[in-house]
């Protein structure tokens, strides 16, 4: 097991490189350099910059050295720390993400909690009671949760909200809890409005979840071991939940690999749409005025935090299911 | 072409007795080749047979856009900003029923204080609407110069907003018609560009194996653990601002088709990696027959109904991708209209609580992905017609 870990741990790393490489190129794929466009921008504001901080900058970023040279400087400083410089806040990248990165995290994996937790038991009774009313039903939820987009249901339910409750849904906290450091009671505040996004996430996880655990039941159900435990006389609701349903378990975890980047990506649009206060808006905002020290490290951080979570993945799969291990 | 036939005729033949009806057909399957046998299976399949027609239509609808349309893409009437949308009537009861479809014209006050326009019905404007009307002289997909059109009012400059206006007083049906050129193409461009990469890298990995196989595999493992949405936002950013619609449309196609590659090479390679060891494919070899005749003559034909069912599956995922990145902004821009760059006015909450109808453009997106799935879902069931 631990050789596993351990091989796994270090196959990560060549991935991690890549995204590295890949977060530069977004970083460094708009036209000219963005030290000129600050500058730009701040004596159109007629605002005037100091020569020195400038050559600080170009030197402390390696501007107009060969793109090596800057990555690897680009590197050294995301290893102390320093993700570089948001121009449009006026302030180091590292004090801008980790909340939000929080933030997202919190956001992706309660949603996949919840997804779980419907997925489950809504799965194992549509394989089941294969055609019946509810199997009908939940197939057809199933395949509108597929069709209709994230941003949508987002948009829906805000404007519900805002028709009939005559509220906001936006925002993770209320007006009290926004700017408030961390204690019990901004946690429950979160609690009480992390549900609408969640709720807006999960419909499309829950849907694929459900026809993945059905598909995977209704194949372990014919098999011969069920009908000599149900031949020996086991009661039906045991005989399912120990044999059969432990073998279709297995999708639960090992479909993390791609649930967690499609959460990640899917809760980009719906906070952009919510405006919550995780990564969504802010990557949008720092894309669209090519604030790209901040789009590259949210990149970055959400590729790598995707990695992480597969990797985490794949061990209890591995753990859960020796049949990996050795394989 | 029906090359895995020879795999146990009896218990194929058992199983499709029941799909080609009589009993007494039987002899009609040991001669039907695959693509029949598939055509069977998935003809039981109604779903998917709905599906299928929808897809058709909804190309139908991209092909003959400009006469179906009832107003040309940049028409506007700065008169009907947020008009609601017309209740079609379609008898008129005034002197006796008689078949006379039309809609009421609109009285508008401005309101003063918030600035803004309210809309009337106005019952004393009768709007006829008729089949085959003459409207604004179009050229059909850019070449066929017409003037008729499918169905509009009969005088082409009074109002017919039959799914409202937008915020420049667009007819929003209109463009939810053109958006279906440009929305269901990308999924189909983009799915030929992923193909291409698919079956090429898929091919290797699968024909080769070992450490071609290997070095592919990590790379589609490492693309699919990035969270896509933020890395096309990234991408898409990047396309400069000065680009024509057409170069942004084709740089946004391939920068989905980056990520969409992964799913087909996985099933292509998955589909040689079983093939490679069937008989038939000893025999060509024996028989002295060439790797590329191998593959294009024998292997390809048993694996495409699996592809096709593959591609149906991949266009949904691109047509939503598209849209939510152009409802981001991130995407495509006007003046190139898709369904995504319509929903793109419907981003503001108030907007969409005053103008609903805004979100219909969902409507059609939410319909096309669900034909594709029913389609693709049957398609794929079909493609194996040996299986149970």
């Amino acid at each position: 097991m631990l050789q596993y870990i351990a091989r796994r741990v270090l196959m990560m790393i060549p991935t991690i490189i890549v995204v590295s490489i890949i977060s530069f190129v977004i970083i460094q794929l708009p036209p000219g350099d963005w030290l000129t466009t600050y500058v730009a921008n701040l004596e159109a504001e007629g605002e005037l910059v100091e020569e020195d901080t400038l050559a600080a900058l170009r030197s402390r970023y390696g501007l107009g050295q060969p793109i090596h040279v800057q990555y690897l400087k680009w590197v050294r400083g995301l290893l102390r720390g320093d993700f570089g410089y948001s121009f449009a806040w006026n302030a180091p990248v590292a004090n801008l993400i980790w909340d939000r990165l929080l933030l997202t995290v919190v956001m992706s994996v309660s949603t996949l909690f919840v997804t779980w937790i419907i997925a489950f038991p809504v799965g194992i009774y549509s394989a089941v009671r294969k055609y019946s009313i509810v199997d009908y039903v939940v197939t057809a939820l199933g395949f509108l949760g597929m069709a209709v987009p994230n941003f949508l249901l987002a948009l829906v339910l805000m404007v519900i909200a805002f028709a009939w409750f005559n509220q906001s849904v936006g925002g993770l906290f209320s007006p009290d809890f926004i700017d408030a450091p961390w204690n019990w009671a901004r946690v429950w505040d979160l609690i009480k409005h992390l549900w609408i996004p969640v709720a807006i996430l999960g419909t499309s996880g829950t849907a694929g979840l459900i026809r993945v655990m059905r598909a995977n039941l209704l194949d372990e159900l014919n098999k011969p071991y069920v009908v000599t435990a149900r031949a020996k006389g086991l009661r039906e609701s045991r005989l399912l939940l120990r044999y059969p349903v432990r073998v279709a378990l297995n999708p639960f975890i090992s479909t993390i690999g791609w649930t967690l980047p499609a959460l990640v990506s899917g809760s980009t649009v719906t906070a952009t749409v919510l405006n919550l206060p995780s990564t969504g808006p802010i990557l949008l905002q720092a894309l669209t005025s090519q604030d790209m020290y901040l789009a590259g490290s949210f990149i970055l951080m959400l590729s790598i935090l995707t990695v992480i979570g597969t990797l985490i993945s794949d061990i209890l799969l591995a753990w859960l299911d020796p049949r990996i291990r050795f394989g | 072409m029906s090359t895995s036939l020879n795999r146990e005729p009896t218990d194929a033949a058992v199983s499709m007795t029941a799909l080609a009806g009589s009993a007494g057909e039987e002899e009609r399957i040991y001669v039907a080749t695959q693509w029949q046998l598939i055509w069977w299976r998935f003809r039981r399949h109604k779903v998917a047979m709905i599906g299928g027609v929808v897809t058709v239509l909804m190309y139908l609808v991209a092909i003959i856009a400009e006469f179906l349309a009832p107003f040309p893409v940049e028409a506007y009437s700065a008169k009907y900003l947020y008009a609601p949308p017309q209740r079609l009537y379609l008898f008129d009861r005034e002197d006796g029923l008689r078949l006379n479809p039309h809609v009421f014209g609109y009285t508008s006050t401005v309101d003063a204080i918030a600035f803004r326009r309210t809309f009337e019905v106005d019952e004393s404007q009768k709007i006829p609407i008729r089949f085959f009307v003459q409207g604004e002289p179009y050229k059909l997909l850019g070449l066929i110069p017409g003037t008729v059109r499918l169905f509009g009012p009969v005088d082409k400059t009074q109002p017919m907003f039959l799914l409202g206006a937008d915020r420049i007083g667009h007819d929003v049906l209109s463009r939810i018609i053109y958006g279906t050129r440009i929305s269901m193409s990308i999924g189909l461009v983009g799915v030929i560009i992923s193909l291409t990469l698919g079956i090429l890298l898929g091919g290797i990995s699968g024909y080769y194996g070992g450490r071609a196989d290997a070095i592919i595999q990590r790379i589609i493992e490492f693309i699919r653990s990035i969270p896509t949405i933020p890395l096309w936002m990234g991408l898409g950013a990047a396309l400069p601002v000065d680009w024509p619609p057409l170069r942004i449309y084709f740089g946004i196609t391939v920068i989905l088709s980056l990520v969409g590659w992964t799913g087909l090479a996985r099933v292509v390679r998955g589909r040689f990696l079983s093939l490679r060891e069937e008989d038939f494919v000893m025999a060509a070899q024996l028989y002295g027959a060439g790797e590329m005749r191998i593959i294009l003559r024998h292997m390809l034909p048993s694996f495409m109904s699996h592809i096709i069912a593959s591609i149906t599956l991949a266009i949904p995922r691109m047509i939503l991708a598209e849209t939510s990145l152009s409802f981001l902004g991130l995407g495509l821009r006007p003046p190139i209209v898709s369904w995504g760059v319509l929903l793109k006015e419907s981003q503001n909450v108030r907007a969409v609580y005053s103008a609903p109808w805004l979100l219909t453009p969902a409507l059609a997106v939410v319909f096309a992905v669900l034909a594709f799935n029913f389609l693709g879902d049957g398609l794929r069931d079909a493609a194996d017609p040996y299986s149970r």
